[in-house]
């Protein structure tokens, strides 16, 4: 198996990493590293559970092969809180109850997390359009959407 | 996955010499096609060549001879710059229809082209503005239309060892436009039951459309030119009833298949309709109302 040393940013901590040339980020993240919160869903793009930023833009990690990450900075679900507390995103998706069996959370966040960045006060519709390529199969998605925008409007 | 070795090179010249490699050697830019492929056995790889450091494979800028996107520029890139959306209205309305969010932050406009499947949704508006493929390999460069990039669904001209560096789409004229639209079950994240992109230029005093571009997506094995639409516009005045007999003809030049998307003739009507809607949104953009 064709092997690559790899060197990039994940939460804001330098990594080094010998990863299989096959592998994919997600892997990588999860099974070398330790950092379950990114989840496995559909494995082909479409569930959006394993949402990262690679270089402050969301990636599925499922899509992205781990010798890609090199000289990169990954921000994983992990990487939202500062000093043992939440972001304002998370805590509104705690406070609007937008999740319940939590599978896809790590994935919303991340999404959002990238969204407010680029549009802090986005319309319900954008809110919808920009977190298409995040799946949910409990909550209906309202809820999800009154923490996005109780996070962006308080 | 199967074993494959990975490399990423930073020049074009290094990129040319790894696709001589022995085996098979597969280039990619988002991955977002091509890392579903590997895993699920539909393509193989001995070596997979990481395109995006590549620095002429991630221009985004306006030449002389128009504007210049290289292979490996994201989606997400393309949608968002300013002179695609004043000028190539049609391809900013493609690239932010590809998967979701996080698939155009990584899926590129050259990789969507080169993946050459008939349902991508970047190629009908990209053969509307006639966009010209420059492509790269061990004996040089060549050009090409990329309306005969394509040979059929998963197939392109790209011989071995060649890899797409650029598209060049020419500057287009004023009081010209392009839109794009798909039909999909959902509103997002879905593929192509067909999809129709056009493009206009008409004479604002008269009218008179001066050159008319339309393409279809999902109806054939290749992404198609709707030829004999063309031809109903070009040299007549616009009115709703030239943009009908547009549509009508648009059909013609679709050969749809029956699978689980949709029935040959529903995407039949779906090109007749979209290629009316796109038109409309083209005269809109140009600020000519009927």
């Amino acid at each position: 198996m064709p092997t690559k040393h790899i060197k990039f940013t994940v939460n804001g901590v330098e990594q080094e990493q010998l990863v299989d040339s096959t592998w994919t980020l997600l892997e990588t993240l999860r099974d070398k590293m330790g950092l379950t919160g990114t989840k496995e869903g559909c494995s082909n793009g479409n569930c959006g559970a394993c949402t990262v930023m690679l270089d402050g833009k969301t990636a599925c990690s499922c899509l992205v092969l781990a010798p890609e990450a090199d000289g990169r900075v990954v921000t994983t679900v992990e990487g939202l809180e500062t000093g043992g507390k939440l972001s304002a995103i998370q805590d509104a998706f705690v406070k609007e109850g937008g999740l319940q069996c939590g599978f896809c959370t790590p994935g919303f966040l991340i999404s959002t997390t990238f969204l407010l960045k680029n549009n802090p006060h986005p319309s319900e519709d954008e809110i919808r359009l920009n977190l298409a390529g995040n799946l949910c199969r409990c909550t209906g998605y309202d809820k999800i959407v009154k923490a996005v925008e109780r996070a962006a409007n308080g | 996955m199967p074993s494959f070795d990975y490399a990423a090179p930073t020049s074009l010249a290094e990129a040319v010499k790894l696709m001589g490699s022995s085996g098979t050697v597969r280039a990619f830019a988002g991955g977002t096609d091509l890392i579903d492929q590997l895993k699920t056995n539909r393509r193989n790889a001995d070596l997979v060549i990481d395109l995006k450091r590549i620095p002429e494979l991630q221009k985004l800028e306006m030449g002389s001879d128009g504007l210049h996107i290289g292979a490996a520029r994201s989606c997400s890139d393309v949608h968002h710059d300013a002179t695609v959306n004043r000028l190539y209205g049609g391809l900013a309305d493609a690239t932010g229809l590809v998967g979701s969010v996080q698939i155009q932050n990584r899926a590129a406009v050259g990789g969507n082209v080169c993946n050459a499947a008939p349902s991508g949704d970047t190629t009908p508006n990209l053969l509307t503005h006639e966009a010209v493929a420059v492509i790269t390999g061990p004996s040089g460069t060549r050009k090409i239309e990329l309306a005969d990039f394509f040979v059929g669904p998963g197939q392109t001209v790209l011989q071995s060892g060649e890899i797409l560096q650029e598209l060049i789409l020419p500057k287009p004229p004023e009081s010209s436009a392009s839109a794009y639209l798909r039909f999909i079950p959902r509103n997002e994240m879905d593929i192509a039951v067909a999809g129709v992109s056009s493009f206009i230029h008409v004479d604002p005093a008269t009218k008179t459309v001066r050159k008319a571009r339309i393409a279809l997506a999902s109806v054939a094995p290749t992404p198609v030119r709707a030829r004999g639409a063309e031809s109903v516009l070009e040299g007549k005045v616009i009115t709703e009833a030239l943009i009908a007999s547009a549509g009508d003809a648009a059909v013609e030049s679709a050969t749809p298949i029956t699978d689980v998307r949709g029935s040959a003739e529903y995407r039949r009507e779906l090109v007749r309709v979209l290629t009316r809607r796109t038109l409309s949104i083209c005269l809109e953009r140009i600020g000519i109302s009927l």
